[in-house]
């Protein structure tokens, strides 16, 4: 149990950051890789669009 | 008075970079109000509350920006609109825009991926956070406003997969060494922390730095963790992953009081529990906890960073418990300098944790506090916008927030807010935190400096003295330069502590001289 979580405590971080982009900044600047994402609302934050879409799905 | 819009459909930008466009745009001459934002509900009903509406407004949606500029003339209303795309531009600076748009792209572009970071607005959070979970990735998420239903799913599934979920409400973790969040520059070491508060984690772990010993991992939890509904999920886990831990030699959890149940269940894990742990349980009697068989039970979270490196060395430490001699006389002759009106208190806190620890000393002091975030739930605000008698406030909380990045970034709430207490002539201490680390701002008591000195000028001018009390959390280490920032403080004439405990007990001392 908990093998993973035990391993995110031991193994080099790998970090994808979604958002705020100056979050990533500040990891990259102690040496880790960031794939940084843009991110923008889906259906261009149309809720209604979102949950049409996901009942769809 | 001459007001504008602007809209620009399909331009997303996160909170951070939208304060700086903001800041940029209304530093311009002649600009009596701008605002930067995204046309999410809640932000479009901020632009009616300032006199702002229209059609443009009504039409516009969560991936729209809209910025608002209220102005001396039609002529700076135009200027400051007809600059934003080079306000853009100089905030974004050298960094690029990223080409990824959704987190499916980002894991084919990282397949080797252990952990994925969400600052996006809550509502969102939960797809995007499952998707991570079911590629297998760990997951830490800044954003709050996640639903708890949706928590509760997300760590369900975390916890079948043997994975963590930090936050949502996450403030800080520091994973071997790699702070993430909000997070202080701590020497590594052989201590561990667990905990749902950011300010909670950033204050234990700055003060083992000080002590001269260090951190193995702080593990966030998020603000609900430790809920009933929630049950701990993610306390337990990391509770797993640090006894397996080689590097790390003591526990500690530092939380506000946990669910009933949580407590409970916590309390017998820990009885098990193969390492030494402290707990830090604000506002839980310590013949409370010690009943559930914790092991060693700190009061304060300067007690636990005493406690916990005690437990290190098997040895007392040396860390001050209490006020000093010198302290207690300084508190007296402060007292002196006070005008006969001046007898209330008022703390304008960015750390919520060092809200609620401050109410448990001064409550335990028999002082009544209020608070937007009171303790003792009979002494709740009714407006969070007017204080009285004893107040203490936490500014990270919504009510503060609304469309705006948590006050150790954006610092104008605060402002605002100091300035108004400044005002009464019945607030006798203004009692302050500051906050240094990464993603705080670059500068936190040069943001407040101005406002604490104008206060401190409007009591002189009423025959008394505001005295002014603040901590500081932060290492030399700290790219904001914690010797800076004290002697920002003291030449202001601000007495400042190096723990939001010791600075609350101050407070109390100045109140209720024991």
């Amino acid at each position: 149990m908990q093998e993973e979580a035990h391993r995110v405590l031991q193994d080099p971080l790998v970090v994808i950051s979604v958002g705020v982009r100056t979050f990533a900044e500040s990891l990259e600047h102690q040496g880790i890789e960031v794939i940084q994402v843009d991110w923008i609302p889906p259906a261009a934050g149309d809720q209604a669009m979102i949950d049409l879409l996901e009942d769809l799905l | 008075m001459a007001t504008g819009i602007v809209v620009r459909k399909n331009q997303y930008y996160d909170s951070v970079f939208l304060m700086g466009v903001n800041k940029r745009l209304s530093q311009m001459r002649g600009v009596t109000q701008t605002a930067v934002l995204m046309g999410t509900e809640k932000n479009k009903q901020l632009l009616v509350d300032i006199g702002i509406r229209g059609d443009q407004v009504a039409t516009v949606q969560a991936s729209d920006l809209i910025v608002a500029v209220i102005a001396e003339t039609k002529q700076v209303v135009d200027e400051v609109l007809g600059n934003l795309d080079q306000a853009l531009l100089a905030v974004e600076g050298d960094a690029p825009r990223s080409s990824l748009r959704t987190f499916e792209d980002a894991l084919a572009a990282a397949p080797s991926a252990n952990l994925a970071l969400f600052t996006i607005p809550g509502e969102y959070v939960y797809r995007e956070a499952r998707t991570a979970l079911e590629a297998g990735l760990n997951v830490f998420i800044f954003s709050s406003n996640v639903p708890v239903e949706e928590e509760l799913k997300l760590k369900e599934l975390a916890s079948e997969r043997h994975l963590l979920v930090m936050g949502p409400d996450c403030g800080t973790s520091i994973l071997g060494g790699v702070g993430i969040g909000f997070a202080n520059a701590v020497r590594q070491g052989r201590i561990a922390a667990i905990g749902p508060s950011g300010t909670g984690l950033q204050e234990f772990t700055t003060l083992v730095h000080h002590a001269g010993y260090g951190i193995s991992h702080a593990i966030g939890t998020g603000s609900h963790d430790l809920s009933d509904r929630i049950g701990g999920i993610t306390t337990f886990a990391a509770l797993e992953a640090l006894e397996q831990d080689p590097q790390t030699d003591v526990v500690a959890i530092i939380a506000k009081p946990p669910g009933a149940n949580t407590l409970k269940g916590l309390g017998q894990r820990l009885s098990t529990y193969s390492k030494p742990v402290v707990t830090c349980f604000l506002g839980v009697r310590s013949a409370e906890a010690a009943s559930h068989g914790t092991r060693r039970v700190a009061p304060t979270i300067d007690d636990a960073a005493r406690l916990a490196v005690e437990c290190l060395i098997g040895t007392e430490s040396n860390a001050p418990t209490g006020l000093s001699d010198t302290e207690l006389q300084q508190a007296a002759d402060v007292r002196q300098r006070w005008s006969a009106a001046q007898k209330y208190l008022r703390g304008v806190f960015a750390g919520g944790t060092f809200c609620y620890q401050a109410q448990q000393i001064m409550l335990e002091r028999g002082l009544r506090i209020h608070s937007n975030a009171p303790l003792d739930l009979g002494l709740r605000l009714g407006d969070p916008n007017t204080s009285v008698g004893h107040t203490v406030l936490d500014m990270g909380d919504d009510a503060y927030t609304l469309g705006r990045p948590h006050p150790m970034i954006d610092p104008t709430m605060r402002k605002q807010r100091i300035t108004l207490e400044g005002q009464d002539p019945e607030v006798a201490v203004l009692l302050v935190d500051f906050i240094l680390g990464q993603n705080a701002s670059a500068d936190p008591v040069g943001d407040l400096v101005d406002p604490i000195q104008r206060a401190r000028e409007t009591a002189q001018a009423r025959d008394g003295e505001l005295t002014v009390v603040a901590s500081i959390c932060g290492t030399e280490t700290d790219h904001q330069d914690l010797s800076l920032q004290r002697r920002l403080l003291e030449d202001a004439g601000v007495i400042v502590f190096p723990s939001s405990t010791r600075a609350a007990l101050f407070c109390a001392q100045l109140l209720e001289p024991g």
